[in-house]
């Protein structure tokens, strides 16, 4: 789960950082290395913690100067009061979480707010390459069927109908591919979607 | 001579007496005119004087945290592993303290010194003291090395704990506090087996009140015991199980009460060693700093407005397999922290040792504290280039 720093994660960053306030708190679930959130503080001189359970990404964090609890999100929040942070972000993190579900209703009882990132399965080289009978594998993609973290794999039209069965309200939507917005057909041209949802 | 001594120790130590003539008022209302604390340094304290980094004790060990004696190139501090140059706390960078707490039996003021009232050995007399009372008392210490802030208290265990204490008792005078393998408090679990020591110790027919010294005797079958419960709870079941199993010690039974299991014996050794050196009434004395320790009474059991004054950045670490202050207990000091918005990172450390872990030299485990370390070197540096 850790961030590569590639220019797709980086713009991915500057299109959550637009979002997230100046000097808000702010906690990063799956926060890798930290990256995102050294990028926040230094860009909205953001405070907060991320969460991590892998232990190099941890390390990682120390030497980034990123507080960091060790946990396994999939466990809950539990060390988090409600309402104790204004944005709660799962980066290119919830494909990979078993109970997508709980993780999403636990981000709206610590945070005002979620910001949540994935790469998108109804990409068309997706599509391609499932019409040409093989799994994906992409820059947003990187893992072969056997190898991979991804669970829960969605499309930015399930994204949404989940949303929309919760009552989970979305305030903005970005869609991205190779860095640069994508307006025309999202589901379809878009590789990388970006959420900022409230309850 | 000093071509025994490893490369990266801290070299040959020599501690060194601080004598306190303005009495000290402890937590159990009695008052101590005067006290030394013996205590040791590694590395030089920078110009800034911003350097400085406090290792806390735990129950048993001392000021002698690393390094050797001239005359016992043998006796290697008790932290070794962690402190030295170019080691995870890198004396080639830090100025580190080791302080053998009031009440010990390593040469700070104690149950065995002189009681200057009356001439004899304080004994039972000895008041019983808290974490508060040694933070106390370290910060007359940092006083008289001329140090007003840490960058560092550091310890595992109860040394964890008195570094937990710092960030309450005296806030804006560390920046960082290393608390491994710690609790907010003891268990029921915890104080019962505290209590097995004490009784041991208190009902062994030398102890005469604690005044055994007059009796030219120890309690040490007492103390024996008391040192045989505490290492049952310091390794995990599993360590204990690849350590000994069930292992004979002479291949087979020999229906008596002599040593059979590798693990009595071993029990036997530590026990026996321990009762050589260590002095009971610090022992009972240290099980009750443990039992006493609870900054959340004070807030209605909250520790989240105990710790409402911290201003320490923490690194809170535990280990998975410590069943006497488990990952859970770290975890309500994390939880704490959190509610106050402190910086906190917190490690949960996959280990099989138990309790002891933060003793043993865990590539993770150092490689992490060395990370943090590193962070405030640079952070000391940057403040000192500000100057």
């Amino acid at each position: 789960m850790s961030n590569d720093g590639n220019g797709i994660q980086r713009a991915d960053f500057a299109a959550i950082a637009q979002w997230v306030q100046a000097g808000a708190r702010v906690l990063d679930l799956g926060c890798g290395d930290g990256t995102l959130l050294k990028y926040l503080k230094a860009q909205r001189g953001i405070s907060g913690y991320g969460v991590e359970i892998d232990d190099d990404s941890l390390l990682a964090c120390v030497k980034n100067g990123v507080n960091t609890i060790q946990t396994d999100l999939e466990r809950g929040l539990s060390d988090f009061e409600n309402n104790s942070f204004d944005y709660v972000i799962l980066s290119q993190t919830i494909q990979a979480v078993k109970n997508s579900e709980v993780v999403m209703r636990e981000m709206l009882r610590v945070g005002r707010e979620g910001i949540v990132t994935f790469p998108n399965f109804g990409y068309w080289k997706n599509r391609l390459q499932i019409a040409r009978g093989r799994m994906p594998v992409s820059d947003n993609l990187p893992y072969e069927w056997f190898n991979t973290p991804n669970v829960h794999l969605c499309t930015i039209a399930d994204f949404e109908r989940f949303c929309g069965e919760r009552r989970i309200r979305i305030v903005e939507r970005k869609v991205l591919t190779r860095g640069k917005a994508v307006t025309v057909l999202p589901n379809l041209l878009g590789a990388l979607a970006i959420y900022h949802f409230g309850s | 001579m000093s071509g025994s001594i490893a490369a990266d120790s801290a070299g040959v130590v020599t501690p060194r007496i601080a004598s306190f003539t303005e009495p000290i008022k402890l937590k159990c209302g009695a008052v101590m005119d005067e006290y030394e604390l013996v205590y040791e340094t590694y590395g030089t304290l920078n110009a800034e004087r911003s350097n400085a980094v406090l290792v806390c004790h735990a129950l048993n060990a001392s000021h002698h945290v690393a390094g050797v004696y001239a005359d016992a190139p043998q006796d290697v501090g008790w932290w070794d592993n962690m402190i030295g140059p170019g080691k995870p706390v890198d004396t080639n960078r830090f100025f580190v303290i080791g302080v053998n707490n009031l009440g010990g039996c390593h040469g700070s003021t104690g149950p065995k010194s002189i009681n200057p009232k009356s001439g004899k050995p304080w004994g039972g007399a000895f008041p019983v003291v808290t974490v508060e009372d040694w933070v106390a008392t370290q910060a007359q210490l940092a006083d008289q090395l001329g140090i007003q802030r840490f960058a560092a208290v550091m310890g595992g265990s109860l040394g964890a704990m008195q570094a937990l204490q710092w960030t309450i008792s005296y806030p804006e005078r560390l920046r960082h506090a290393l608390v491994i393998a710690c609790a907010p408090s003891l268990s029921a679990q915890n104080i019962a087996f505290n209590e097995i020591a004490r009784q041991a110790i208190i009902t062994d027919p030398d102890f005469h009140g604690g005044d055994y010294y007059a009796h030219n005797t120890m309690p040490k079958c007492g103390l024996r015991v008391a040192r045989m419960v505490g290492h049952i709870t310091y390794l995990s079941d599993d360590e204990m199980a690849n350590k000994f199993g069930r292992q004979l010690k002479h291949g087979k039974l020999s229906y008596s009460f002599d040593t059979e299991f590798e693990i009595e014996s071993y029990l036997r050794y530590q026990g026996n060693k321990f009762a050589e050196y260590f002095d009971a009434n610090t022992y009972l004395r240290i099980t009750k700093v443990l039992d006493y320790f609870d900054p959340a009474v004070e807030h209605g059991g909250d520790l989240s407005l105990a710790l409402a004054m911290a201003r320490a950045n923490f690194l809170v670490v535990s280990f998975t397999t410590d069943w006497r202050f488990s990952p859970e207990r770290s975890r309500e000091i994390v939880k704490a922290l959190l509610d106050n918005s402190c910086a906190v990172t917190y490690a949960e450390i996959d280990a099989p040792h138990g309790h002891d872990a933060f003793l043993l030299d865990d590539a993770r485990y150092h490689r992490l504290v060395a990370a943090y370390f590193d962070r405030i070197a640079q952070e000391t540096a940057a403040a000192g280039g500000a100057k």
